[in-house]
């Protein structure tokens, strides 16, 4: 299957962000290719809120099929989350549970005025009424294929296929 | 693949009962996973829903009230239901046995353990009695092993040290009774410290301590000598009474941590001590309260590693 140039696909989904973003923009990435996304944007929108980072590892709703992931990263949010604009962004948006997770972790720090999601793939198959106001691309994807973000040693980012082997990403 | 009680049949933590015997792989993911649990405890709200709906009962046959506590507050920050039972003022003097008490608790639907008992091999004999879902941590057994405090301990030292592979560790006083410096010794040897020593007068050391990796030393001046870490023990008024010290004077004079004797040590030295501490006996205000001391962090950080144990056992 042929899968979309992710750097392309991160230059139009940066060119679509930019009228919506001001001086009061914070945003968030998701471990992990949220967050690699969520530093090429903040670098590229010349944002001035510091860069926030979530693993929303302690807010999943599969802990108790899966238990803990085993790398879990700390969280930072670096900046007044009470009545800030925030944009999580995520690499790949699917079921949206990952979503839901970070919204609560979030409001943990505070009661944000606003948040928006950014995501590079939509792929479908929500479970949960979320929805990103910015997508790089839409993807239709069977349902045991995972997609997933990867970047290489000089910071390229890249798209690339698997096969699900166990359930839960 | 293994007879390791405290793991499952996938080789993951089933319980906490020693440092002893476990990877460093896994040893290493609680101090990781802690990491992350640092910052829950810095923000407004220091809550995670993790643990929602889990009940996690604190079973204190020995009395305690740090260990305890920050236990309690480790289970209530990953938003489990914590129920404190002080076993000595309890069933237990009305004549109920240990497994039975467990098992009333159990039909409580208990989701974890935390046993602190005068008794070592107490809680590996809960944790081989309990049905295969439930978890039990060793909050300290008798001499045997006190695991979290250990591993809080290693998280301290990583977090001011970095690197466990260039370290002289020094335990230092009544190592004889202490399940403290048992499990710090698993731990430190396990995450590849090249040299840890115990100093203490002869009275207060094991017989043939030296078989678990150990340098021993009876003279600070010489066992402090080159040291980046001092794990200083509490020692047990009640020990003094018996034949193993003249005095805690004497002690003191000898083995009491003062700015003199931490000056032996690299200038960049840090001092732990688990607590509650006996000033004036194995450790000075003065370095107690020094820049060098790291007590507090280590209470901090204590709750983390907690919440890390915690949680990895409860997933698993």
């Amino acid at each position: 299957m042929h899968l979309p140039d992710a750097e392309q696909l991160l230059a139009d989904l940066t060119g679509r962000m930019r009228p919506e973003v001001s001086g009061n923009t914070a945003l968030v990435g998701i471990y992990t290719g949220g967050v690699w996304l969520a530093e090429r944007l903040h670098r590229d929108l010349g944002l001035t809120l510091p860069l926030g980072t979530l693993d929303v590892s302690f807010y999943r709703d599969d802990f108790g099929q899966i238990g803990l992931h085993p790398q879990v990263k700390p969280s930072d949010i670096p900046f007044e989350v009470e009545g800030s604009h925030i944009i999580l962004v995520d690499d790949v948006l699917y079921t949206g549970r990952t979503i839901r997770a970070a919204i609560n972790e979030l409001f943990d720090y505070g009661r944000p005025a606003s948040i928006r999601l950014a995501a590079l793939i939509d792929r479908g198959g929500r479970e949960l009424p979320i929805t990103a106001q910015y997508v790089g691309a839409t993807l239709a994807l069977p349902q045991h294929k995972m997609l997933a973000l990867e970047r290489s040693n000089d910071g390229k980012l890249g798209l690339s296929l698997y096969d699900k082997s166990s359930p839960g990403q | 693949m293994n007879n390791n009680p405290q793991l499952n049949k996938h080789g993951e933590l089933q319980h906490l009962l020693t440092t002893e015997g476990l990877p460093a792989s896994i040893l290493l993911n609680i101090l990781d996973t802690a990491e992350s649990f640092v910052g829950v405890t810095e923000r407004d709200i220091k809550k995670v829903p993790l643990l929602r709906g889990k009940s996690i009962f604190n079973l204190f046959f020995e009395p305690s009230t740090r260990t305890r506590t920050t236990f309690e507050i480790a289970a209530k920050r990953l938003s489990a239901d914590v129920v404190n039972l002080n076993i000595a003022a309890s069933s237990q003097s009305k004549g109920e046995t240990l497994l039975d008490t467990v098992d009333n608790l159990s039909a409580m639907h208990a989701d974890m353990f935390i046993v602190r008992h005068s008794q070592s091999g107490a809680a590996h004999l809960i944790a081989r009695h309990v049905r295969p879902e439930i978890h039990v941590i060793n909050a300290g057994d008798g001499r045997h092993a006190h695991p979290t405090q250990a591993l809080l301990d290693m998280f301290t030292i990583r977090h001011y040290k970095r690197d466990f592979h260039n370290l002289r560790v020094a335990i230092v006083g009544d190592i004889l009774h202490s399940r403290v410096a048992r499990s710090q010794i698993h731990a430190l040897t396990t995450l590849g410290v090249p040299e840890v020593r115990v100093i203490a007068p002869k009275t207060l050391l094991p017989t043939k301590v030296e078989r678990l990796g150990v340098h021993v030393y009876h003279d600070m001046a010489q066992g402090l000598k080159d040291v980046d870490v001092l794990l200083m023990l509490r020692l047990q008024n009640e020990r003094m009474l018996g034949a193993s010290l003249p005095s805690s004077e004497e002690y003191f004079k000898y083995y009491g941590l003062t700015q003199e004797k931490l000056a032996l040590a690299r200038h960049d030295a840090i001092v732990l001590h688990p607590g509650p501490m006996n000033r004036g006996i194995e450790i000075d205000s003065a370095v107690a309260d020094g820049k060098q001391s790291v007590i507090l962090p280590q209470v901090t950080f204590g709750i983390a590693v907690r919440m890390a144990v915690m949680s990895i056992l409860a997933g698993n």
